[in-house]
């Protein structure tokens, strides 16, 4: 197996592109992508597109092929793959991607996501979300997305005794960071009023809990590690790629607050890339509401089950602190457009590692990881990077 | 949601009918054809369930989807039956009584509307036991 390496990422600002559609937003990611690797059109050998639901949100599918050809690659028939696991679809299209030239079968490589979810009124791209979930045993019944996060909230508060004022500690930490990130979705800073304050969705999760309705694309570039020098000199090294999978109902899991798919994807990552927790400069964990960033962190070890209320309202997360979390904003303040958040992830921790993370830089970030989430954590992907 | 696809889960839906493995005991809602633990060792038969189980975990969801939207704010829950099992479903009680470790019993009851002219939902939703 090859060594893989990132050189070259492109993400769209992310928000409410209401004068853009899903195209341009695509367009726009890969050719900045490109450009940041200094390659041209023609270098590129496949593509993996990471896209929930361009079904249900623009009633367009075949979206492998509408991306290569709009990306003018239509004449070279290159392999162009879309890759579909809900909002882990972006995690998995980099993971293909990766795994494909770590095996010698292609070299240049473009994993991008993308997602358009502001062409449909809000009542439909929430029922297009619930898709993520189980239909006929979960969503026939009336779970919401935020209805599920809500039930595994109130069980861990039970258990663990979590306050509601440290799990909003997560959103204002997180916006904190957003603010600090150009392609945020929501650059602006808040208090715990603003969480404590704002609409009831789903007891005990309130509107600034929840992650937003966005639009954007990402995309970047893999390539051997052997020939990454030809394109950029400062090369990201996969390190370990990783997923794994669980029921897709929550009702059917072992535990209803632990991610046992994350904690499965997260413990192959760190024996694939023999580092320990402490090695791990920074992560990006998918945030899609407060409490998942809570049960993230501890899923994958970062701290004790139970614990990562206080750790998070005693800053250990936030810029500065012991493990920094979600330095973009995460999928709360820099926005979730599905599809393409794992690959924004990526994206992030690249910047980190290159030192080009202005003013949210972790100081000497060497290795990083990313957490992407299918579902209630029916499928997890977890990448670990790092800047040799 | 099509007829054909709603029909077909009638016999669930309206009376919780799951499965069993004669093998190992373990019971199954909704129901496998398949035991997951004895996989084609086990004996796979209809079970129905008696309908009473305790709650696991609970929220109010007060922005509900338009289809479930008519009675306003409504405890869902996940339910665990005395069988073993868990489900997801509504709790219909005052949202202020909803707890956890307390007693249901299933119930049936509309679920959802397609619209004003689409097919209308059945299904179980579970009441408390006092």
């Amino acid at each position: 197996m090859r060594d893989v390496a990132v050189i070259g990422i492109g993400c769209t600002k992310f928000g409410e592109h209401w004068e853009r559609s899903f195209r341009d937003l695509f367009v726009e990611a890969g050719a900045k992508a490109l450009e940041d690797a200094q390659l041209s059109g023609e270098q590129i050998d496949a593509m993996y597109v990471g896209n929930m639901s361009a079904g249900r949100f623009i009633e367009q599918e075949h979206i492998g092929a509408l991306i290569a050809d709009y990306a003018g690659m239509a004449s070279r028939h290159i392999p162009s793959t879309r890759v579909e696991a809900a909002c882990a679809s972006g995690g998995l299209a980099f993971r293909q991607a990766v795994i494909s030239v770590a095996s010698g079968m292609e070299d240049i490589v473009v994993a991008a996501g993308v997602e358009k979810m502001t062409d449909v009124e809000p009542g439909a791209s929430t029922d297009a979300l619930a898709g993520a979930a189980d239909r006929e045993w979960e969503g026939f019944v009336g779970a919401t997305f935020p209805g599920l996060y809500a039930m595994i909230a109130t069980d861990y508060m039970h258990k663990y005794g979590m306050t509601r004022e440290q799990l909003a500690h997560v959103a204002v930490k997180n916006h904190y960071n957003g603010a600090r990130n150009p392609i945020a979705q929501f650059p602006n800073e808040i208090t715990l009023d603003t969480v404590l304050k704002s609409t009831m969705v789903a007891e005990p999760l309130r509107l600034f809990d929840c992650s937003p309705i966005t639009d954007g694309a990402a995309a970047v570039i893999v390539a051997p590690l052997d020939r990454a020098r030809e394109f950029t000199d400062t090369p990201i090294t996969v390190l370990a790629t990783a997923q794994a999978s669980d029921t897709i109902t929550l009702h059917d899991r072992r535990d209803i607050s632990t991610l046992d798919a994350s904690v499965a994807a997260g413990a192959r990552a760190f024996a694939m890339a023999k580092l320990e927790h402490k090695d791990i400069d920074m992560v990006e964990v998918h945030d899609c509401f407060s409490i998942a960033e809570i049960c993230a962190i501890e899923d994958l070890g970062f701290c004790k089950k139970g614990t990562a209320g206080k750790f998070t309202a005693d800053g250990e997360t936030a810029l500065g602190g012991k493990i920094p979390v979600n330095t973009s904003g995460g999928l709360k303040a820099c926005g979730h457009p599905v599809g393409a958040t794992g690959i924004k992830q990526v994206c992030e921790i690249v910047q980190q590692l290159r030192g080009e993370a202005g003013k949210r830089q972790i100081d000497g970030a060497k290795i990083g990881m990313t957490h992407n989430v299918g579902g209630t954590g029916a499928t997890v992907a977890v990448h670990i990077l790092g800047r040799l | 949601m099509s007829v054909a696809r709603f029909w077909r889960k009638i016999p669930q839906r309206y009376n919780l009918i799951g499965t069993r493995c004669e093998t190992c005991g373990n019971h199954f809602f909704p129901p496998r054809t398949f035991c997951p633990d004895c996989r084609r060792a086990g004996k796979i038969v209809d079970h129905k369930f008696a309908g009473s189980g305790t709650v696991v975990t609970y929220t109010v969801i007060q922005t509900a989807p338009d289809q479930f939207a008519s009675p306003g704010p409504y405890v869902l829950a996940i339910i665990k039956l005395d069988e073993g099992p868990q489900m997801t479903s509504q709790i219909i009680c005052d949202p202020k009584e909803a707890k956890i470790g307390m007693r249901v019993k299933s119930v049936f009851r509309k679920i959802a509307t397609d619209g004003e002219s689409g097919i209308i939902h059945y299904g179980t939703k579970f009441v408390p036991v006092e």
